[in-house]
């Protein structure tokens, strides 16, 4: 789950790294009282939304007087931003963060995420900072310092130092680096982020350090402790057709082709998806039911492929395991006739009780196409809609 | 034979006493076929009672020393799984396969690594698979997990990958084209787990009873290049190797935890490439698995 920038850093800010003041809004008039309130003869106008790159899109202005930060906060609210993260459509805006303008000396990167090869903690820095980190990584690697932690032990003051040592913090600002390290850890492990990024960390012109943008991604898994963190999703950020999925415990993925496919198991899903397109057609999306399909669930996962314009055929994989052929198949007539399916259907089922499955989708009477293996499967889909 | 489990393998439930643990173990027992694997089931509340004949423990530790058991299989929901998996741990086991979906991240960074510390230190290595994993399966002689018995045929084949009904789907292919399984391992769909495709690859190379093996992988994280670079350097026996995602979007986690697509080298046709450079058969075509082994053998 993501996180806009201004709750991002309320939870910095609670965890000892100091941000710029700021204040949320939602209208130009609220935004000039932000600056009136803030004081000071220059503001930043940061547009709000769930991806980066939001500068170069045109969604961070700065102002140097009200009027600008009227003007600024007009053209960008309720904008679609475009930026490399949203795709051609953009995000819609809804939310402005106001805040004080800061005196920039130089610009670091922080990060902390979890690394899969050492099953440890990662706290990455570069002397980089406000650049695309994914560029650094592949131009000059040699720029990103990384230092692994044991979450038994925590992060040593040691290994804070030697990373903003390592990236060029001056002397006389490293205790104050080392304070925004530890208290970007602690909120990476205490918040169960999965990622937690700083970009940029800023030097001013005082030797104050000070965290100009904040980037968080919790793990979904935790989110049934972490009360504060579900307080702040957004669901205008979201897809709705997956935010409705997850509502009835489905798994999906809006893509851009035109074959709807439902199918039980992430991995055998994904297969699904490849089949389709070795076959000559791309999938619409991506469907686990998992574990538990019900007819319900089944007819939910009908609607929300259907709701899809593009789609031009449903291709339906299960492998019975613990599920039943005959369960999935008593679903998928049930939703064919609610939904009163009119494009394509294909079906095919393996495994627990295939007969009885395959007995009950040819005694509906409906047009369902059936198919032993998923390249038959693909097959009769894509000849089916062409 | 087999990798990791076989006939003479005596199992502890954990999470015994509930719904999914208590289905699950009762299927199990079941495929064990009149023979007496799964011993004991832990439920600190409940012990002294029984569930299907099976005693409940108030402990690991004290189920393992009365019963001899080795190997515990976990079906404790999310809050209270890793401590689950550190009980046995604790325990000494041999074999932890821990069949929870949705752990905390943390909680798994947390144990993995004192599972580290206590080798480190000296202690007894116990294994982990999983978790969010269907577990494994010598057939015709124990099945540790959730997937259906009837699609397995026992034979000279290994099958591993990280997800479970794409495993099915493969062990059903060789059990049509008359291939049976030495045994069948998955290990799960989360970002921090126990054993790895290059784990189970070489519990298989030194298996005298399996002749090929199918990996199967998908997108997201570096374990099936690990396992592929290792098997080019030592594996003596035909691969044929499929890996799920080609068409899945960079960023978006896929179904499990730990498919997303996060650098370059994670992708499905990074590892698609990177397999067949180290030798195996690979194959974009998942109907395909099953065929390609038995052409090689």
């Amino acid at each position: 789950m993501k996180i806009h920038e201004y709750q991002g850093k309320e939870l910095l800010k609670k965890f000892g790294v100091a941000v710029p003041r700021g204040v949320f809004c939602q209208s130009a008039d609220d935004a000039v009282k932000a600056a009136e309130s803030l004081g000071g003869k220059v503001w930043v106008v940061k547009a709000q939304i769930h991806a980066g790159g939001r500068g170069k899109g045109g969604g961070v202005k700065v102002a140097k007087s009200l009027d600008e930060v009227r003007q600024y906060a007009g053209q960008i609210l309720g904008m679609q931003l475009v930026t490399h993260q949203t795709g051609p459509a953009g995000q819609k805006v809804r939310r402005l963060l106001i805040e004080e303008g800061a005196d920039i000396r130089k610009e670091y990167y922080v990060a902390a995420l979890t690394d899969r090869t050492t099953q440890k903690v990662v706290m990455m820095a570069s002397s980089e900072g406000g650049m695309d980190i994914e560029k650094v990584a592949h131009d000059t690697p040699e720029k990103i310092l990384k230092v692994f932690i044991d979450p038994v032990d925590g992060m040593s003051d040691a290994q804070a130092t030697e990373l903003a040592t390592g990236i060029g913090v001056p002397a006389e600002s490293v205790a104050s680096a080392v304070a925004a390290l530890h208290g970007l850890y602690q909120c990476y492990m205490e918040t169960d982020a999965s990622l937690a990024e700083i970009n940029p960390l800023i030097l001013e012109g005082n030797g104050n350090i000070k965290a100009i943008d904040a980037k968080f991604n919790f793990d979904s898994n935790a989110l049934y402790r972490q009360p504060e963190i579900v307080a702040f999703r957004d669901l205008d950020e979201e897809d709705p057709d997956e935010l409705e999925a997850s509502r009835f415990d489905l798994s999906y993925i809006s893509l851009d082709g035109n074959i709807g496919c439902l199918v039980n198991g992430a991995g055998l899903a994904m297969a699904t998806m490849d089949t389709i397109k070795l076959f000559g057609a791309e999938p619409a999306n991506f469907l686990d039911v998992g574990g538990g399909a019900t007819t319900e669930k089944v007819t939910e996962a009908f609607q929300i492929m259907l709701r899809n314009p593009k789609v031009k055929g449903i291709l339906v994989n299960i492998f019975g395991g613990i599920m039943r052929c005959d369960t999935i198949a008593t679903g998928v007539v049930a939703a064919a006739r609610v939904t009163h399916l009119s494009v394509p259907l294909v079906v095919r089922m393996k495994g627990t009780n295939e007969d009885i499955g395959k007995k009950i989708l040819s005694d509906s009477g409906l047009p369902i196409i059936t198919a032993d293996s998923m390249a038959e499967a693909a097959t009769k889909i894509v000849a089916a809609v062409s | 034979m087999s990798i990791l489990i076989n006939k003479d393998t005596k199992i502890i439930t954990q999470g015994i006493t509930g719904k999914t643990g208590q289905f699950h173990t009762e299927k199990c027992q079941e495929y064990a076929n009149g023979r007496n694997c799964f011993v004991a089931g832990v439920n600190p509340k409940k012990a002294g009672e029984s569930i299907f004949g099976i005693p409940i423990y108030g402990s690991v530790k004290e189920a393992a020393a009365q019963t001899g058991a080795t190997v515990s299989v976990i079906y404790v929901p999310p809050p209270g799984a890793a401590a689950a998996i550190w009980e046995a741990v604790e325990a000494d086991l041999d074999l932890v396969v821990c069949i929870t979906e949705g752990i905390p991240v943390r909680d798994m960074l947390m144990v993995r690594n004192k599972m580290l510390r206590k080798e480190a230190a000296g202690g007894k290595k116990t294994l982990l698979l999983g978790p969010n994993c269907p577990g494994l399966i010598t057939p015709d002689e124990v099945k540790i997990g959730i997937m259906p018995g009837h699609i397995h045929r026992k034979g000279r084949i290994g099958v591993v990958s990280r997800s479970g009904t794409l495993t099915y789907e493969a062990v059903g292919q060789l059990t049509e084209i008359g291939l049976g399984q030495s045994s069948a391992v998955g290990t799960g769909g989360d970002p921090i787990n126990g054993l790895k495709h290059i784990d189970i690859m070489r519990l298989f190379n030194d298996d005298p009873d399996t002749d090929a093996v199918i990996m199967i992988g998908e997108i997201g994280g570096p374990d099936e290049a690990d396992a592929a670079v290792w098997c080019k350097a030592n594996m003596t026996k035909p691969i044929v190797g499929f890996i799920a995602g080609v068409t899945a979007p960079a960023g978006k986690r896929m179904g499990h935890a730990g498919a997303l697509i996060s650098g370059g080298a994670d992708t499905a046709d990074a590892k698609l490439a990177i397999m067949e450079e180290c030798g195996f058969t690979i194959t974009r075509d998942p109907s395909e698995m099953g065929k390609l082994i038995k052409a090689m053998i």
